[in-house]
């Protein structure tokens, strides 16, 4: 009873808390890094130095009124957040946060599940999330929400298959399609994926940032010629899932990414004698802080490049990244065969 | 017991998406129906211990093919007046006729499976890893007709190609 029940849902509970709360904090970061690099403050009235600044946001966003366009399509304009949230949430069951650790003198690991599917799980389920955003340009009967989500549904369709076909590569390289057995294939070879696959990692970055539809690529949001996206006619709390699920999306590929090419909850430096001390501090430290950095580089990404052109978008992904990710799975699968 | 009650709530779930699917006026909302109903076979398949299956059918249905399905049906409008029908009657026969041959064949696929040796039960199967199982099935056991299936399909795809581009 308590291994079959308790223990998941206490698992989840501390998942999704932990998530939730990280996306409020990534707000604050982004706005933060953003008026760094402009040479301004960023928030800072609610509290210290505006650490408070997420919760008034919060609050904020829960008490608005929630309006509906009157000729909106009421049952999809309310579908389409949840369908939004709810696969960037769900995808946490597979993500390794560690090995395991005890506590009341049991044995816990530190992921909610070990699918010997995992990686496929996450791009299928991420795929559906798709729909809620198509769905939501549609259903709010209005020009540029509509065109909004065929921006983001054909950029991140053709950016998929890139992103997949590196992770194709990386199964090769591993021999599994379990994250923990991704993981634990990085301990064996003594090295993280990133050094053995340094092309598919530049590949995941780009199309991450693509899926993410975060800039240079947030062309589904591009406020010059769309307004504010496939999101303009949403308010209140619906407006915030699409929020709350843009930010999750953003942790779950930092995440998916660190546990792939950045030995998830493995401790740099393995092989380094005088570094062993390493060692000592917790694996989910470890993953947090890794995760933490290729987030910053996230906003970094976003203070520092220019939006794309939307051609020149397309023929990045199809002409260059598809390509480059087909030759890249051919080699390291002659390599895997070879070596 | 538990099999079998899931298998049930599963079942009432694809029948209901199924009908819905059909009766739903907007085509849209046919397209979410049919994603729902897509997702509880998905489900069905977990329950058999198929996960690759499932995952699969998520993935390429689901995710890719019905996405195409939504785009086509968003900006094409599908609203046509009721006299644009011409021959309701013509309507009601080819769908009870195709109805008809879909349970046909239902029914000779059930006839089949039913009569023929298990070849391997779920549980022999997720033994060995559903990822594998499959794998030895496809590319083993039967490699000749899965040849020739992906060179059908590719078939199809340059013939769309040279379609698309005649008058072009």
């Amino acid at each position: 009873m308590i291994d079959m029940v308790v223990i998941p849902v206490f698992k989840m509970l501390v998942v999704i808390t932990a998530v939730l709360s990280a996306v409020a904090y990534m707000v604050l970061l982004e706005r933060k890094v953003q008026a760094w690099v402009q040479v301004r403050l960023g928030p800072m009235r609610v509290g210290p130095h505006g650490v408070l600044q997420p919760i008034a946001d919060v609050l904020k966003l829960i008490t608005k009124e929630d309006v509906r366009p009157a000729s909106a399509d009421r049952f999809l304009f309310t579908l389409a957040p949840i369908l939004v949230v709810v696969p960037a949430l769900i995808v946490f069951a597979v993500v390794p946060f560690g090995t395991s650790t005890t506590m009341f003198g049991k044995e816990i690991s530190l992921y909610i599940t070990d699918l010997d599917i995992g990686l496929l799980y996450i791009v299928s389920v991420a795929s559906i999330g798709l729909y809620g955003l198509i769905l939501g340009g549609w259903a709010s009967n209005s020009k540029y929400p509509l065109l909004s989500s065929l921006r983001a549904s054909a950029q991140i369709v053709s950016y998929e298959v890139a992103v997949t076909m590196t992770l194709v590569s990386l199964i090769v390289t591993a021999g599994s399609l379990s994250l923990v057995e991704i993981v634990k294939a990085q301990e064996a070879h003594g090295v993280w994926y990133v050094f053995i696959q340094p092309v598919a990692f530049v590949i995941f970055v780009i199309g991450a940032l693509a899926e993410t539809n975060r800039a240079p690529f947030d062309l589904p949001e591009a406020e010059q010629e769309l307004v504010g996206g496939f999101h303009t006619e949403y308010s209140g709390m619906r407006f915030a899932l699409f929020f709350l699920a843009e930010y999750t999306n953003m942790i779950v590929v930092s995440a998916v990414g660190v546990t792939m090419f950045l030995g998830g909850w493995l401790a740099p430096f393995s092989s380094v004698s005088w570094l062993a001390w390493l060692g000592l501090v917790p694996g989910w430290v470890w993953f947090s802080l890794k995760t933490f950095l290729l987030l910053s580089l996230f906003l970094w990404i976003r203070a520092t490049l220019p939006r794309y052109r939307y051609d020149q978008l397309m023929r990045l992904g199809w002409k260059v990244l598809i390509p480059l990710a087909l030759v890249n799975l051919a080699v390291s699968a002659v390599l895997k065969v070879l070596l | 017991m538990g099999t079998a009650i899931a298998f049930y709530i599963l079942a009432a779930l694809i029948l209901t998406g199924g009908v819905l699917v059909i009766t739903a006026k907007s085509a849209v909302h046919s397209v979410v129906w049919l994603v729902g109903t897509i997702i509880a076979i998905a489900a069905l398949y977990v329950v058999q211990h198929a996960e690759f299956l499932a995952v699969i059918q998520v993935l390429v249905y689901a995710g890719g093919i019905v996405v195409l399905y939504l785009f086509v049906v968003m900006l094409v409008n599908l609203k046509r007046p009721a006299e644009a029908i011409v021959h309701p009657q013509r309507r009601e026969r080819t769908g009870l006729l195709l109805g008809g041959a879909l349970l046909a064949q239902f029914a000779a696929v059930a006839f089949y499976a039913f009569n023929s040796p298990q070849v391997g039960t779920a549980a022999t199967y997720s033994a060995r890893g559903n990822v594998e199982a499959v794998a030895r099935a496809l590319y083993v056991e039967y490699l000749v007709p899965f040849e020739v299936a992906s060179v059908l399909l590719l078939v199809a795809m340059v013939g769309a190609i040279v379609l698309a581009r005649r008058d072009a």
